[in-house]
């Protein structure tokens, strides 16, 4: 099927400078990390990186990071990558600072055609400074705007070849949202099925928002990332 | 006479009686720090364990079993509970936004005489990490924080006002370091307990908060 590709460069030809990317992972774990390897490979500069962390030191996003790929990192907790800081510090990146309740939520709703939702997480905070406040039945909520992208990329655990997605454990979070909010949405997996073989009470992601697929080579093990 | 106490043994001191608070059945999420060893001291199994990443049944793991992809909230291997859940990172957040989440445990860098915390930002050093302690102070039915009682440099964590950006403008409910814990009712701190060791005196001189004793 022509969802399949060969490789992760093929997968990601559509990736230009300047394009705004949703990647999907809790630091390491449910990242697309071969996605992430090709992608330090190209040549594409200006990134703005949707992503929970922006990887670790030297570690998936981080390498990017410390290739000065990224323009605009969009995130809830950038502190487990110092080198994020001391960009920052040095004025080579903007930085978008969100709860990760409002991040996930904006992605859900960049997704299913919202423009933005009120909440109340961040009133009265410095998160909230510069953002529509109103209040609804006595409760004050601030407007938070939805997120959507040019590309997604996105780790799940098998598919099928139609596109269909199921996910393993916590390395699920970020990533059936993601699949769900950019015009172009690429899945690593650790198998490719025939259809039929996923049960259909089990898909979490359906192959309509899937694009493209492919084998994930790079697995995060007991001893960290590892080629296969 | 002042005795020295190790880090090690006031976070699980602190930990500790942080257990004896939580009757099941709750459902209870755990932040990073002292509140991820609370769950090593909780006697009771109709407490289930919440944590923001995509887990509602979390346990110990022990070494054979650890699993790369499955941590909790401080990305540290966790095991999953017999009945355990996984679901993404909004269905996650409006479980915690939406009130179905009974106790938050959570860290703070700071808390003020009403119970307003500050726990995710240092003005000018690099601490720009959220998390979800925002979401979970809106929307847990009630907060725990624990922490120390003063900090490295030796000042009261427990203040007038907080000079740290503040996290919500929400109350936590209970507080607890290795000298005391506190509640905190109609936005005022009550002295509730003196913890092992603590006496009344050395409360009043290492909380600049206000308080009231009884």
């Amino acid at each position: 099927m022509a969802k399949q590709k060969h490789s992760a460069a093929e997968a990601l030809a559509a990736v230009k400078s300047g394009d705004v990317i949703l990647v999907g992972g809790f630091g390491l774990v449910g990242a697309p990390l071969t996605l992430i390897d090709e992608l330090t490979r190209k040549d594409v500069n200006g990134l703005t990186i949707v992503s929970n962390n922006l990887g670790e030191s030297g570690k998936g996003l981080g390498i990017l990071l410390n290739q000065n790929k990224i323009k605009k990192g969009i995130g809830s907790y950038f502190t487990s990558n110092r080198d994020v800081g001391d960009k920052y510090q040095r004025g080579e990146i903007e930085l978008e600072l969100l709860p990760q309740g409002t991040l996930s939520e904006s992605i859900r709703a960049g997704g299913a055609g919202l423009g933005g939702y009120y909440t109340t997480t961040g009133v009265g905070t410095d998160l909230a400074k510069g953002k529509e406040e109103r209040e609804i039945d006595g409760v004050r909520y601030i407007l938070e705007k939805a997120i959507r992208a040019d590309v997604a990329l996105i780790r799940a655990h098998k598919a099928d070849t139609l596109g269909n997605l199921v996910y393993y454990k916590t390395a699920r979070n970020f990533n059936p949202l993601m699949a769900t909010a950019a015009k172009t949405v690429i899945a690593e997996v650790d198998e490719i099925v025939e259809p039929g073989e996923l049960d259909p009470e089990a898909v979490i992601t359906p192959h309509l928002y899937v694009d493209a697929i492919i084998k994930a080579q790079q697995v995060l093990t007991k001893e960290g990332v590892v080629s296969r | 006479m002042t005795t020295q106490i190790s880090k090690h043994d006031i976070q699980h001191m602190i930990a500790k009686r942080v257990a004896k608070e939580l009757k099941g059945p709750l459902t209870v999420n755990l932040g990073i720090g002292i509140p991820t060893l609370v769950a090593a001291y909780m006697e009771d199994d109709s407490i289930y364990l919440h944590t923001e990443n995509g887990l509602l049944g979390v346990t110990d793991v022990e070494e054979p079993d650890v699993d790369p992809n499955l941590v909790n909230a401080g990305k540290l291997p966790v095991g999953e509970a017999v009945g355990a859940s996984f679901f993404n990172s909004s269905d996650s957040f409006a479980m915690i936004r939406g009130g179905h989440v009974d106790v938050a445990i959570l860290g703070a860098l700071q808390v003020d005489e009403t119970g307003v915390i500050a726990n995710w930002a240092v003005p000018g050093k690099n601490i720009m990490g959220v998390g979800g302690a925002m979401d979970l102070l809106v929307g847990a039915k009630k907060v725990i924080v624990t922490m120390s009682h003063t900090a490295k440099d030796g000042k009261s964590k427990l203040l007038k006002e907080c000079t740290y950006p503040i996290t919500s403008t929400r109350s936590v409910d209970l507080i607890v370091t290795e000298l005391a814990v506190f509640e905190v009712t109609d936005g005022k701190l009550r002295l509730a307990e003196l913890m092992p060791g603590a006496s009344i005196e050395d409360v009043r001189e290492k909380t600049e908060a206000e308080f009231i004793e009884q």
